[in-house]
């Protein structure tokens, strides 16, 4: 196991939430596995830097290089950064325990204004953290509706709204142009000509996958690491994770997944067609599914949804941010969202596995509620 | 075996729930409750199931 982090890898979603808030300690960001019991010997702190499929080595940044009979590639991704803010005290990204802890030491120092860049589900998270908190926070996100290309026009704004709701105060529809300050930052210029004063800058726009150490390797990289339906990428080489994209039978589409859960099912997914060999493989087809909390709601999506889907709110209201909403493409139920309502979800997200069709979907919701009443 | 869960750590994903409903429910006002505290052991691979995958690893077997 090469790990670029000089320690053992942790959870990653309390570094948003618990361990932003100092209510957990870094200890507590758990992996689900036992990894002292995994029996792999462990490379720390240390980076791949190349591939080379015919000699089947894998380079490293010590200048060794490793013999492999199948290779699984989870480099995952790297977040994208603003230019102009390097070297600039106080601007942030939030990816490893690092910079978790970086941003928790900024915050415990200046208690002053946080501006976070980008209303995507990292940046509203960390947003939500630093506002219950107690401090003054700001959301700058450059597209006029934030969520718009996962869930549309309609629902696109649900994030922005929680922030308001909180007293955040929230710039739709301007990009940063510079970052200022002297050692420190001190001040964000927008789009739009107006200044945002800042003392903590959390940048969440995004991230890209890691694959720049495979240039040249003969994979076929084309925004992550293109693998076949079984997430092989080449001849006893599999990808899995943030890294992946691979077309998704289920769905009909080829996707990458930046989800927790995804990460999880999809390395496991790919450990079995690494050992299947020569076999066949099976197809890896999940629905996928997220969650992101912020304040006191939970976010959960399941599936698929996109900005030309048929969106249809089926459960609750948006304006009681309680409400579940289903998302329907070629006939079928393709995904689900759900604003604090989990056990629907996960009931729908079971009818996507099953592939029910749109016009049941819609059917069923309608004698569900009228049975709630 | 006996179901445990850490009602402090549970974040009422319904994670649990999709994989085994004999077992666990999220209910309207978004608590997991534990519908059968001590499942037969034909249950016990979607119980550990649940276990691995919940997010929050709020959930364990006790063996008593």
């Amino acid at each position: 196991m090469v790990e670029a982090e000089d320690r053992v890898p942790g959870d990653r979603p309390p570094l948003s939430k618990q361990v932003l808030a100092g209510d957990w300690t870094p200890e507590e960001a758990r992996l689900p596995v036992q990894v002292d019991e995994l029996e792999v010997d462990w490379e720390l702190g240390r980076r791949a830097t190349g591939l080379d499929l015919v000699e089947r080595r894998l380079r490293l940044d010590d200048g060794r290089s490793v013999p492999f009979d199948g290779l699984v590639i989870a480099t995952g991704a790297s977040p994208r950064r603003l230019p102009g803010a390097e070297g600039l005290a106080g601007v942030h990204v939030l990816r490893t325990l690092e910079d978790c802890l970086a941003i928790r030491s900024d915050l415990d120092a200046s208690p002053g204004r946080v501006v976070v860049v980008g209303a995507g589900f990292i940046g509203s998270e960390v947003a939500a953290t630093c506002r219950q908190q107690g401090h003054e926070v700001a959301v700058v996100e450059a597209l006029p509706v934030p969520m718009e290309r996962i869930v549309g026009t309609d629902l696109g704004s649900l994030s922005a709204d929680l922030h308001r709701d909180h007293g955040v105060q929230v710039r739709l529809g301007v990009g940063v142009e510079a970052i200022e300050g002297g050692d420190r930052v001190e001040r964000l210029c927008l789009s739009d000509g107006s200044v945002v004063d800042a003392d903590v800058v959390v940048v969440g726009i995004g991230v890209t996958p890691a694959t720049g150490w495979l240039e040249g390797s003969g994979l076929a990289i084309d925004n992550g690491v293109v693998c076949d339906e079984t997430l092989l990428a080449a001849p006893g080489v599999v990808a899995a994770g943030d890294i992946a994209r691979w077309p998704n039978a289920r769905f009909g589409e080829v996707m990458r997944v930046e989800h927790w859960e995804n990460a999880l099912d999809q390395g496991a997914a790919a450990a079995r067609r690494l050992l299947a060999g020569d076999g066949p493989g099976e197809r890896f087809e999940p629905v996928p599914w997220f969650w992101s909390d912020q304040y006191d709601r939970k976010i959960q999506l399941a599936g698929r949804s996109g900005p030309n889907d048929e969106v249809r709110i089926v459960h609750g209201t948006v304006e009681e941010r309680r409400f579940v909403a289903l998302f329907g493409r070629g006939g079928r139920v393709v995904g689900v969202l759900g604003v604090n309502r989990p056990r629907h979800v996960m009931q729908w997200r079971r009818r996507i596995i099953e592939a029910m069709t749109w016009e049941d979907g819609l059917a069923l919701a309608a004698e569900e509620e009228a049975a709630a009443g | 075996m006996r179901i445990v869960v850490d009602f402090d750590l549970c974040e009422s994903n319904a994670i649990c729930m999709g994989i085994a409903p004999e077992v666990f429910e999220v209910r309207d006002d978004d608590f997991l409750y534990v519908l059968d505290e001590t499942p037969g052991e034909e249950l016990r691979a979607k119980v550990e199931e649940s276990v691995r995958r919940c997010p929050k690893q709020a959930i364990s077997i006790a063996e008593d």
